[in-house]
């Protein structure tokens, strides 16, 4: 969903529930299956509920019922799914606007990658959780310290994620449709704070970071006098070469690198 | 089948594809600092565009500055308090709903 990053959440939904049952001496070194399947639930409600959000753009930006609760149990990546209707909303032809949120979508690849090793599923039963490879399931299975809980962590963020995502789009397209006209109640403005705040811990992390966002916002705002709508999205893309060019190498590497610790520390 | 259709399909099956990749591959195919670092910024520069489109975008073409924009810093300030995700929201949405009802 990319809708934060989960560090801080496992300690909310911690301190919210009941302690659990101390790990047995059989389990020493290695988290009880409960406090697992805490922090996970935890991810999956707190995240889970904002599809909430995404039903009332789906409905802001003019598609059905239906066609938002599809994006929702199909796409299940939230990025890619705002990015889409954001685009349709403004007219993009159906190409550019399915090619800006596919850029949006390579990030899980690259999750794909370190969970194919954390996990080591059998072949079988890669295609059923490559639906479930997200932020969340990602940061909740790559902090656990052994396979046995990566794969709970994992399976049950994963499943309580996508039926709470799901149920809340159902009810935030619902209600925003019960309302009748979405920018009468602000609604529109729903997408663009959904990004800011999926932007925002990315700024934190440095120079290079805010010097994109900076450049991808101006080249986007420029182009939309000039080329089709959709396209501006695209063109924001030539902020990354433009920064890895022109910016001071090191100053994207300690930042890439600082991420790679924590990933691995965690 | 109309074009939102075909775009909310062709997503689906283009994120899909993304994901098992990942789950696929092995990992030295993909994992090189070129395209790690692509990967890394892209969301950025995407998501910052996105950002500034929807809040300044005006139809087609154009761009405005409406209340749009103030429901956007309302959004900041949260973000800035460090917020939880659905308050950034409900406040960037009351906030711009507010500055209509005035205007």
């Amino acid at each position: 969903m990319n809708l934060m990053t989960a560090p801080s959440r496992p300690t909310a939904a911690t301190a919210a529930s009941p302690p659990a049952a101390p790990p047995g001496p059989a389990q020493a070194g290695a988290r009880s299956d409960r406090a697992v399947i805490r922090d996970s639930l935890g991810i999956g409600v707190a995240v889970g509920v904002s599809g909430v959000a995404f039903g009332v753009a789906g409905t802001a930006a003019h598609l059905t019922v239906w066609q938002t609760c599809a994006l929702s149990l199909l796409v299940f990546t939230g990025a890619s799914q705002f990015a889409l209707v954001a685009a349709l909303a403004a007219g993009a032809a159906p190409l550019a606007a399915v090619v800006g949120a596919l850029f949006l979508g390579v990030r899980n690849s690259f999750y794909g990658l370190r969970l194919a090793e954390r996990l080591a599923l059998p072949g079988w039963l890669r295609p059923l959780a490559a639906q479930a490879v997200i932020d969340e399931t990602t940061a909740v299975s790559l902090v656990q310290p052994d396979r046995r809980s990566a794969r709970l962590g994992f399976a049950v963020t994963g499943i309580s994620l996508y039926l709470i995502w799901n149920a809340t789009t159902l009810a935030g397209a619902l209600g925003a449709n019960a309302l009748g006209d979405p920018s009468r109640y602000g609604l529109d403005v729903a997408g663009p704070a959904v990004f800011l705040a999926l932007l925002a811990p990315r700024l934190r992390e440095g120079g290079a970071e805010r010097a994109t966002a900076l450049i991808g916002a101006v080249l986007a705002l420029a182009a939309v006098p000039l080329v089709p709508a959709g396209v501006p999205v695209l063109i924001a893309l030539a902020a990354v070469p433009a920064v890895l060019l022109l910016g001071p190498r090191r100053r994207v590497a300690p930042s890439q690198q600082r991420e790679e610790e924590e990933e691995d520390g965690r | 089948m109309n074009a939102t259709w075909w775009a909310i399909l062709g997503t689906a099956a283009g994120c899909y594809g993304l994901k098992l990749l990942g789950l696929s591959v092995p990992t030295g195919l993909l994992d090189r600092p070129a395209v790690r670092t692509f990967a890394a910024l892209a969301p950025v520069a995407l998501l910052a565009a996105l950002t500034a489109l929807q809040t300044f975008g005006q139809g087609a073409h154009g761009l405005t500055l409406d209340a749009r924009a103030a429901g956007l810093a309302a959004a900041g300030v949260a973000i800035w308090r460090r917020a939880p995700f659905l308050l950034v929201v409900v406040l960037a949405v009351a906030v711009t709903a507010l500055v209509r009802a005035l205007a």
